[in-house]
């Protein structure tokens, strides 16, 4: 009971919802209700709302029926973009962008993508609706990439997919689907995780937990702690793992560690739930990325997988991914995806077409394949690059002989650098970099060419601006993590 | 409902929670629930998901399932409103063509996250199109244009962003409409009530039991409200009803949710199409619009639409739009990106916007000449009964007054895959296989009841 209040408390800070109210379904626990409650001056919403409603009902039409909107707050990664964009400083640098970009630091359409979108138009495919659940031949090529297609769980057809709008939608399937055949099932979720898993399991009306996962004395991973929360909650529960390149943190248990996760999981009958969105990206090779998935489904596990297509094939905005759901038996899996289904159509009816196509095109052609995962190896490798570049800036900079190493132990396209909040707008204010107020950076916006100036940056703000001594790896304000990417985005 | 339930701890807590959300009347399809043994209750080792039975196919998507499924060479699938041409093929227009070749040639073009409101052209040019480029709610700044998943999308941010914020939770349905509707609402947490619409003596419209059916609405409710080309009727209320309809409406602060899904469609003409809306906008009222590019650009895989919600002031529309990022970053974060440049592309240049009015006029010419001919096949059979509902019908259905043992027959007999209710695609049709259908229909009147 305790750790579900907490869940709903750190997103709605001021106004306690019964959790009566939450099942009868009456509290929205997604920010719009917490940006009407943020508005003080109409109190308690549930009780205002309702009467504005009856003095503007007998009112004369003038009043807008949506008077008692309340301006959702700004986005702050938003602000960041915009902050960068009106900066004219020549050295500026910006670091909250959680797309790749080249050295040059221009968005990158990768090769194999062009060529895709080029045969796509010569063989003038229709634009006829797809099933509900998707493009069949991408469903199929991404249950193989990610099992690989040999493993049993493939041949068994033991996996229900169900293309969905990249990561996002395939957690938000995934998490009505709990909502519907879990009741009162909890999710948990790393601390810190993605700041929009937390929207998108409120919005589904799934209670979520935290298991603490980022150690900010070590700049790594609190690994008793995490096993220790995951032992603590009740049976039965969901618990949300980052595949590979872990969100904000760029944190990864090792092998041995996943062993151990994937114990005490069996043991607690929990139910595993990746969300993979950077396969490929992370280390450069997809199998190895898919490594901790392999892992848990070998051990002949039932879990769930959510799939993005936006880092590692840069299809962002065209939202192609997939939710799979291992099941124990192939007629579970029908039955599973029977019931995606009837999800997804009354949300959008059936998936977009285009980034499916493009997928399914890369990844069924054997020259393309290959190309692909030397463009992969390339993006990836100049993330590895840039942190090698940086590591041997700081360590080379720096004199207090403080440990640089984390930016080379963590992986994939952010680094959490252990700044704080004063110390990340130092960063900004008097350096011009701009970054997360939690300390994160994005390598993938990151040059070799300004590693050098980065970490000046980093040394002047580490060591002359310091909060209480306490390090903040974590700002519990839900809106922290809205986006509104525009140019940039986080993840 | 016990607050104890919040988080149970044990399975046969879960399993209470489960029977008490049927008893709270939480809205499901409860024959598609089952309330047995709780998975992790240790009973049943093999699956978490031995308790998840299987949902059946879409009824109108799963016309096309049985559809594929059927091997005779005269099966025609009048199911899903997907255009076909006279070869009975799908048809992606020429000018979709033309710009897509104009966007894979573009090098300066990306794939970097649209906001999460959509492409802004694409949002200014759907509004334009829908309100006219004059509209006065347009220039004050009135109106709040977020890309959407098509229809389906843009009505489930609408219905989800209505159930957050607006007074009332009521949305009134017309007795028939599309069969997605109900789960869309119910699932946003809308409660769904109905108003008469099609009368089935006259195959008409029931414009009697549509005034009685609003003018007891709760004051405030949520109406739902077809553009034109109703599904599945085909029947259209006239200007003059229309207007009838409007100044009820707004006297008793009904707020309207319109579905626009054939502008263009209809009539062949896209102001024409889009008159009942703009009436709406017209007498300075609020109103919400869900706009799909489906149907009359040919975009239906591309999942391309628009919400757009027409407020009082500049002021609450700006607070609105943010509302509605709040209610689309859960869900999927940020709209696809390729038919919102292909709808963008063919609005805002001239002569692609002449050649889709063209294209679009062919398609809308097509089907209102499958009316006739299928009227005039079932008029030389001697076919029971009037048919003239198929001629006054508009858009791409026809609402036959065929019941479900008919249209179990015709498919069983004939091999004509529509949906039970009685509904045809015109679209689907074409002079070859008129006649089928005609052999089809006469059958199924003089040997079913």
């Amino acid at each position: 009971m305790a750790s579900t209040m907490l869940s709903l408390a750190s997103t709605t800070p001021s106004a306690s919802l019964s959790t009566q109210e939450i099942l009868k379904g009456k509290a929205r626990l997604g920010s719009g209700r917490v940006g009407t409650l943020l508005n003080k001056e109409k109190g308690n919403p549930f009780i205002k709302a309702k009467s504005f409603g009856r003095i503007s009902m007998t009112a004369a039409v003038n009043v807008s029926r949506f008077e008692g909107v309340a301006m959702a707050p700004p986005d702050p990664i938003l602000g960041v973009s915009e902050a960068f964009r009106a900066d004219t400083d020549v050295k500026k640098l910006n670091l909250g962008v959680g797309a790749y970009r080249t050295e040059e630091l221009q968005p990158y359409v990768l090769d194999v993508v062009k060529k895709a979108e080029n045969l796509m138009l010569e063989r003038g495919e229709n634009k006829e609706y797809l099933a509900i659940e998707g493009l069949a031949a991408f469903n199929k090529a991404t249950a193989e990439l990610l099992f690989g297609a040999d493993n049993p769980v493939i041949k068994q057809q033991r996996v229900a997919t169900v293309q969905g709008l990249s990561g996002t939608g395939s957690l938000r399937l995934a998490a009505a689907f709990i909502e519907r055949y879990f009741p009162g099932a909890q999710v948990l979720i790393s601390s810190p995780t993605w700041g929009n898993h937390k929207n998108i399991f409120n919005d589904a009306r799934v209670p979520w937990s935290e298991y603490r996962y980022y150690d900010p004395k070590t700049v790594g991973l609190d690994f008793e702690g995490m096993i220790s929360d995951i032992k603590a909650a009740p049976d039965g529960s969901f618990v949300l793992l980052h595949g590979c390149a872990h969100n904000p943190t760029g944190i990864d248990p090792t092998p041995e560690q996943w062993e151990k996760i994937c114990d005490v999981i069996q043991e607690k009958n929990h139910i595993p739930f990746f969300d993979v969105a950077y396969q490929g990206f992370a280390s450069g090779s997809l199998d190895a990325d898919a490594s901790s998935v392999r892992l848990f489904a070998a051990r002949g596990m039932e879990l769930f997988i959510a799939q993005s297509y936006s880092k590692n094939l840069g299809l962002y905005a065209e939202r192609i991914g997939a939710i799979n759901v291992v099941c124990s038996s192939a007629d579970a899996a029908a039955r599973v995806k029977s019931q995606l289904k009837r999800i997804a159509r009354p949300m959008y009816s059936n998936p977009p077409v285009h980034g499916a196509r493009i997928v399914a095109n890369v990844v069924g052609d054997p020259a393309l394949f290959n190309e692909w995962k030397a463009e992969m190896e390339m993006m990836a490798g100049r993330i590895k690059n840039v942190r090698q570049k940086l590591f041997d800036s700081l360590s080379a900079k720096d004199k207090s002989g403080k440990d640089w190493s984390f930016i080379l132990k963590q992986i994939g396209m952010f680094s959490f650098t252990g700044l704080n909040k004063t110390q990340s707008e130092n960063m900004t204010n008097k350096w011009h970099v701009y970054l997360t107020k939690d300390g994160r950076i994005s390598l993938a916006g990151l040059s070799l060419a300004k590693c050098e100036y980065l970490a000046d940056a980093i040394i002047d703000s580490y060591h002359n601006k310091f909060c209480n001594n306490v390090h903040w790896y974590y700002i519990p304000v839900s809106f922290d993590w809205i986006l509104d990417p525009g140019l940039h985005k986080s993840k | 409902m016990n607050p104890e339930l919040a988080s149970p701890s044990s399975s046969s807590d879960r399993r209470i929670s489960v029977l008490a959300r049927h008893l709270a009347g939480v809205e499901m399809d409860s024959k598609n629930d089952s309330i047995s043994a709780f998975p992790t209750s240790g009973s049943d080792n093999n699956s978490v998901f031995s308790h998840v039975v299987r949902g059946p196919e879409d009824p109108i998507l799963g016309v096309t399932v049985a559809y594929n499924k059927d091997p005779s060479p005269v099966k025609l699938n009048l199911g899903v409103g997907a255009y076909r041409t006279e070869e009975g093929k799908p048809l992606v227009l020429n000018v979709v063509r033309k710009a897509e070749l104009l966007l894979v040639n573009d090098r300066s073009r990306v794939k970097e996250y649209l906001p999460i409101t959509g492409l802004a052209e694409f949002n200014k040019l759907s509004a334009k199109l829908m309100f006219g480029a004059n509209c006065p709610a347009i220039q004050e700044n009135r109106v709040t244009t977020v890309q959407c998943l098509s229809g389906t999308g843009s009505l489930r941010v609408g219905a989800e962003f209505l159930a957050k914020h607006y007074l009332q939770r009521t949305i009134y349905i017309p007795q028939p409409t599309w069969g997605n509707h109900p789960k869309i609402f119910t699932l946003a947490g809308l409660s769904v009530k109905t108003y008469r619409y099609y009368d089935p003596a006259t195959r008409g419209l029931n414009f009697q039991g549509l005034v009685e059916d609003l003018s007891s609405a709760s004051s405030g409710a949520i109406v739902l409200l077809h553009a034109c080309a109703h599904n599945p009727t085909g029947v259209d209320p006239t200007f003059q009803q229309w207007e009838q309809i409007r100044k009820l409406m707004r006297s008793k602060g009904l707020m309207p949710f319109f579905d626009s899904a054939y502008q263009g469609f209809a009539s062949g003409n896209l102001d024409a199409d889009a008159q009942p809306v703009r009436m709406f906008v017209a007498d300075g009222g609020e109103l919400l619009l869900a706009q799909s590019y489906a149907k009359n650009m040919g975009l239906y895989g591309e999942r391309i639409g628009a919400l757009s919600i027409v407020c009082k002031t500049a002021d609450v529309a700006a607070r609105v739009e943010s509302q509605l990022k709040l209610v689309i970053r859960p869900m999927y974060s940020n709209p696809p990106i390729h038919g919102a440049s292909i709808v963008a592309a063919i609005l805002k240049n001239r002569d692609l916007y002449n050649e889709w009015t063209i294209e679009l006029k062919a398609m809308a010419d097509r089907i209102i000449s499958m009316r006739q001919k299928l009227f005039e096949a079932l008029r030389a059979r001697g076919t029971p009964g009037d048919w003239s509902h198929i001629v006054k019908q508009i858009g791409m259905f026809t609402f036959t007054g065929l019941n479900s043992k008919q249209v179990s027959f015709m498919t069983k007999e004939y091999h004509i895959y529509m949906t039970s209710d009685g509904r045809i695609s015109m679209a689907g049709l074409s002079s070859k296989t008129v006649p089928h259908l005609a052999d089809a229909i006469h059958a199924a009147v003089k040997q079913v009841v």
